[in-house]
């Protein structure tokens, strides 16, 4: 399997080999910060269409298939109208955090989206906390979600608000407990560790029953904190018009939708790595001939596949399911699902200690 | 008591959650509903009651209608038009009142079936044919009898009732 720390390193030496070390490392960053930011984008408009294609499949009709064939220009042609929209600012409104908010989001899952490791040897951010750091910098973008309802002045942005924080500080716990079982399997937080323990079989498999409990309970907890599918109370459109950020304009608005999209893909993405292995492709072991054949496809079509079939799952869950009530979302996971992940961790760590697993 | 409860409500919820998938999945795998207007235009197939145009069929060159005018006193915004002429019975003698022409302003009608509702003998109806757009508002008023050509001078009136 091709590793691409070999293309890394080579630019890496070419670099040192033409200007002094401080220079390199300067012309690394911003060329990691563009291929960064450039992936960010073109994954959201691959979101927005596909989410507009499943929503529409899901509904009995073909979704946009106007804009180039099949309509796969549409999700640009939206980009284009939100980029040459007007910001609008509001009266009243406190002008800095309203301007801060939508950085601190777009920030936070920027900063996430960094952690993943997209193939061998293509990973930005790699070190031996690695499911600590993402957990902790996505939470941040909660803080953009209430600067943002707060800033707005607004009754309705307000509500939103609030409601995410109980939601999103809620489904943090869910969160972590799942991934702290996961982290007990793997015996690691690395991302590159976690990915390398499933090199002869997924944790899913793995870990038998806690994993697939550990699974579900991760889907539920992703998907509400990335506000949308049955968990998008803080937005709402029926109650609250577009909750938190009803006031935002032009690419502000934008810098919200973008970040929704992608904490969707961050949130599949980790479900991918931790739970289905990541960049690594399907090993059965014993299976040789079958293990050489999988190594063939390359580890960033692995990581997508995985990807993008996990946000179909959450997707399906979105266009399938109505919203929650507010006491509904918090009695599921106070009572439901954090309950279920403590003892689901309890079993994991029994599981573990009697080397149950496979 | 409660813990029964408390499990019975998870697998209970769970169950009907999984039952909601397997129904989505099974509409998103079904074959989509939406016409790609412009490219199936020869196929295209619209329901019988779409309320497109006003028509009035003709059957042996002749239409149900006796130009009552109810149809116009029906119609909320004054799309019909029932101009009618006396006709003297040439074995009685006796004048009888004939529709003479059926004007349908197609550009102030809401498509409310009011008129053929309204209508005693059946004489009008809609069909969905609904391609109607024309370069001249003048030509969205339509005769909807057929015109004879008689060899009287037709009287060029407006009509009366307006």
């Amino acid at each position: 399997m091709f590793d691409f720390s070999i293309v890394t390193s080579w630019i890496d030496s070419m670099l040192r080999g033409v200007m002094p070390a401080w220079a390199a490392l300067t012309i690394e960053y911003v060329l990691i910060g563009v291929v960064i930011l450039l992936v960010y984008a073109l994954i959201a408009l691959s979101l927005i269409y596909m989410e507009r294609k499943v929503c529409g499949a899901f509904q009995c009709r073909l979704g946009p298939n106007r804009v180039g064939p099949m309509g796969i220009f549409q999700a640009v042609a939206d980009m284009v109208k939100m980029l040459i929209k007007e910001l609008i600012y509001i009266r009243n409104s406190d002008k800095f955090l309203f301007k801060l908010a939508p950085f601190i989001m777009i920030t936070a899952s920027v900063m996430a989206f960094g952690c993943l490791p997209f193939g061998r040897g293509l990973h930005v951010l790699d070190f031996n906390i690695g499911i600590f750091l993402l957990l902790s910098v996505s939470a941040v973008s909660i803080v953009g979600v209430l600067l943002a309802g707060w800033a707005s002045n607004n009754k309705f942005s307000m509500i939103g608000a609030m409601r995410s924080g109980a939601q999103m500080i809620s489904y943090e716990l869910s969160l972590g407990i799942s991934m702290l079982t996961m982290v007990m399997l793997a015996g690691t937080m690395s991302f590159s560790g976690i990915v390398e323990a499933q090199a002869d079989g997924w944790f899913l498999f793995k870990g038998h029953i806690p994993a697939l409990i550990a699974f579900i309970v991760y889907l539920i907890a992703g998907n509400a904190e990335t506000n949308r599918g049955p968990f998008d109370l803080p937005e709402a459109e029926s109650e609250l018009t577009a909750g938190f950020h009803t006031e935002y304009s032009g690419l502000q608005f934008g810098f919200f939708y973008l970040a929704e999209y992608l904490n969707l893909f961050i949130v599949s993405a980790v479900a991918a790595t931790v739970f289905l292995g990541g960049w690594m492709p399907l090993h059965i072991p014993g299976w040789e001939g079958f293990n050489a054949v999988m190594d063939y496809i390359p580890s960033v079509v692995w990581f997508f596949g995985k990807t993008y079939l996990m946000i179909f799952v959450l997707m399906w869950f979105k266009w399938t399911f109505p919203r929650l009530r507010v006491d509904q979302i918090l009695t599921l996971e106070w009572k439901y699902l954090l309950p279920i992940g403590l003892f689901n961790l309890m079993l994991m760590a029994i599981i573990v200690i009697f080397g149950l697993h496979f | 008591m409660g813990v029964i409860n408390y499990f019975k409500t998870l697998f209970g919820a769970i169950a009907t959650l999984l039952t909601g998938l397997k129904t989505t999945i099974t509409v998103f795998f079904r074959k989509k509903t939406t016409q790609c207007y412009p490219e199936n235009r020869s196929t295209l197939k619209i329901s019988e009651r779409f309320r497109g145009t006003l028509t009035m069929p003709v059957v042996d060159g002749k239409t149900k209608c006796i130009g009552c005018g109810i149809c116009q006193n029906a119609c909320p915004n004054g799309t019909i038009t029932v101009i009618t002429r006396s006709v003297v019975n040439p074995e009685t003698g006796k004048a009888k009142k004939e529709l003479d022409r059926y004007i349908y302003d197609h550009g102030s009608c809401t498509y409310c079936q009011l008129c053929v509702n309204a209508c005693p003998y059946d004489a009008i109806k809609f069909t969905p044919e609904f391609e109607c757009a024309v370069f001249n508002r003048n030509k969205l008023v339509m005769q909807l009898n057929p015109v004879v050509e008689t060899e009287e001078v037709k009287p060029n009136v407006e009509p009366e009732n307006k």
